[in-house]
């Protein structure tokens, strides 16, 4: 187990290498000057532009540029904004709010979705699961931008039981709405594969037997049928993180929350080639630690699965 | 402890030849044609009133994508401020947008953008995926270590995230342009699927008979392997399309998709906006639409994945 788990992490070294290095291609190599957009219409004298170039060593050779800020990553200095602003005050100030977001998101699809996928997945074919199947379709094709607004419109300006927008501190409280938006599309996901994974389990010999030998249903259902279901529906949540923070750019948009989604997003419009490099690829470390972390929790779920040496 | 002749007799029983009738066990009826998987998959489709419901909803929104001058006459662009965000009335059914558009027009205009984008970037991303697969699967060694690590960085990227960080350096940006960006960061998912299938099917005895018979390995990959791989990418495929035509309209509302000019749902839905409290018919509109093209395409993933997996089928 540890020396597989170390292998994945060693694994990971190049991917890691990789994407921040395309990403870093994308933002800065790609066509389009960023010192000549930050200034729009009014282009300034060459000698500014050159200094701007030379302060944020946009003049050396790309690979250079790269080697330089991962050097920096290391040492955990982010660099600064284009603007003077450090990006690790920027990360430190919208990191929590989001991570409060995706906990409060993570926890209502995993609970919910569990518990309605394995009502659904023991009661085929009857009406709650029909009715699941059907709102879980619609969940998935409505984009999830458009039930931010309509949720927003209803429970926030109709009937007022929730604040349209969320203050700048953001509490727990007020980011239960946005949670339950960035969880609507991931919820019917892991309401659909818990389903058929309840239903598939179900027809187990182990679960024939266990019934047999007399074990009272409530056992057998949460001891031996939910636990072996569980294996795919863990995949998707270590997948979901990632689209969990891209989800999050959309919700934060929406509901003007200042965390790392809309920080990246304003950073993106207004050029800010710093912020956007260091966050996203914090978000790509995130999520590469999160399916890693899934691959190791397969183990518990599973007796069944073991890791070669 | 040695066993006895009549032991043996009664432990390895063999019957009379006159009771086992070989020749008929054996007998190949062939007065019916061979039935290949598409045969059963298309049976299995055919008596499921998801995929005739589904595919009818599909063949309308490409009819609407190509033909839109049948459904609409009226123009999707003349505006005229008197009507500005105005209600339903004769002749406009749908109402209008901020700017005095028809709502309806603009509904029919706007799905060829949309559709474009959902089958190009799925036919880019697929025949990607598929080629990279499955040479990767077939041929593995180097390769293979390669092809996986370039997907793995792809793969650890997701894929609206990547979109937006490159879309914003795009100038100008076409359906074209957009659906090859999401196909980029689209492919790996294709490709993992197809290696996994390509290295099972190239484990079978068929494959062996062949390599046997002196078909040369290419010509195994193509006409044995990849056909019998190829069924988990086709519901990959169209479940995706869906997923595009919706990560599409998500760069759109963000305002890095494709450009204001081009008339489509996710524009549209995006300018509305602003307007929502007063006037929530141009956001809900094609708000609607959209929901009911990518709920086709993922009905019909489900009809699809169900024919085309024999186990999913008793399963049902």
């Amino acid at each position: 187990m540890v020396w597989y788990a170390s292998r994945r992490l060693l694994q990971l070294i190049p991917v890691f290498f990789g994407a921040t290095l395309l990403i870093y291609f994308m933002v800065f190599a790609l066509p389009g000057d960023p010192v000549a957009a930050l200034y729009g219409d009014k282009q300034p004298s060459p000698e500014v532009i050159a200094q701007v170039r030379a302060q944020f060593n946009l003049d050396k050779p790309f690979i250079v540029q790269y080697l330089i800020w991962i050097g920096h990553l290391f040492q955990g200095n982010l660099g600064t904004t284009f603007s003077g602003i450090p990006v690790i005050d920027q990360l430190k100030q919208a990191f929590p709010i989001t991570f409060r977001l995706s906990m409060l998101a993570l926890l209502f699809e995993a609970v919910a979705g569990i518990l309605v996928g394995l009502v659904s997945g023991l009661r085929r074919g009857k009406i709650f699961d029909n009715s699941a199947l059907v709102v879980s379709l619609l969940l998935i094709s409505v984009p999830t931008f458009v039930i931010g607004f309509l949720l927003q419109y209803f429970f926030g300006v109709k009937w007022g039981l929730f604040s349209t927008t969320v203050s700048a501190a953001a509490p727990w409280h007020e980011l239960v709405l946005p949670a339950i938006v960035l969880a609507t599309v991931s919820f019917a996901y892991i309401v659909r594969l818990t389903r058929s994974s309840v239903a598939e389990t179900m027809n187990a010999d182990f679960v024939r037997t266990a019934t047999a030998k007399g074990l009272p249903r409530r056992r057998v259902i949460y001891v031996h049928i939910l636990r072996n279901s569980l294996v795919p529906v863990v995949t998707y949540l270590g997948v979901d993180i990632g689209s969990l923070m891209v989800g999050a750019i959309v919700t934060e948009g929406i509901f003007n929350i200042q965390g790392v989604g809309g920080t990246v997003y304003k950073a993106i419009q207004l050029g800010q080639g710093p912020t956007v490099v260091a966050f996203v690829a914090i978000m790509v470390i995130i999520f590469m630690l999160a399916n890693l972390l899934v691959d190791l929790l397969y183990a518990l779920l599973d007796p069944r699965i073991r890791y070669a040496k | 402890m040695p066993s006895s002749p009549s032991q043996l007799s009664a432990d390895h029983f063999v019957a009379d030849l006159e009771e086992t009738p070989i020749r008929a066990v054996d007998a190949v009826d062939e007065s019916e044609k061979p039935r290949s998987s598409w045969t059963d998959a298309w049976e299995s489709m055919r008596s499921r009133p998801l995929f005739w419901i589904s595919g009818v909803l599909i063949l309308l929104i490409i009819a609407v994508a190509i033909f839109p001058g049948v459904f609409n006459h009226v123009s999707a662009t003349s505006a005229n401020l008197n009507n500005s965000n105005g209600s339903p009335r004769a002749g406009h059914i749908m109402g209008f947008t901020y700017q005095g558009q028809d709502v309806y027009a603009r509904l029919i205009v706007g799905a060829r953008a949309s559709l474009t984008v959902g089958i190009l970037a799925t036919l880019i991303c697929t025949v990607i995926g598929i080629i990279i697969g499955a040479l990767a699967g077939y041929y593995g060694g180097w390769l293979d270590a390669v092809v996986s690590r370039i997907g793995d960085i792809f793969f650890s990227i997701p894929t609206v995230l990547g979109a937006i960080v490159i879309m914003t350096t795009i100038p100008n940006r076409t359906p074209l342009t957009v659906a090859v960006i999401l196909a980029i960061f689209a492919w790996p998912q294709v490709a993992r699927q197809m290696r996994g299938a390509v290295i099972s099917a190239a484990a079978t005895d068929y494959v062996m008979a062949s390599t046997a018979l002196g078909v040369s390995r290419f010509r195994i990959l193509i006409r044995h392997v990849v056909p019998n791989a190829i069924n988990p990418v086709i519901v990959i495929a169209t479940v995706s399309l869906g997923t595009f035509i919706v990560a599409e309209s998500t760069l759109s509302f963000l305002g890095i998709g494709l450009p204001g000019t081009t008339i489509s749902w996710g524009n549209d839905i995006s300018s509305a906006q602003t307007y929502l409290r007063t006037a929530p018919l141009p956001l809900l509109w094609p708000a609607v639409a959209l929901s009911i093209t990518v709920l086709s395409f993922l009905m019909m993933g489900d009809v699809v994945r169900d024919a085309l997996d024999p186990k999913a089928r008793a399963r049902r």
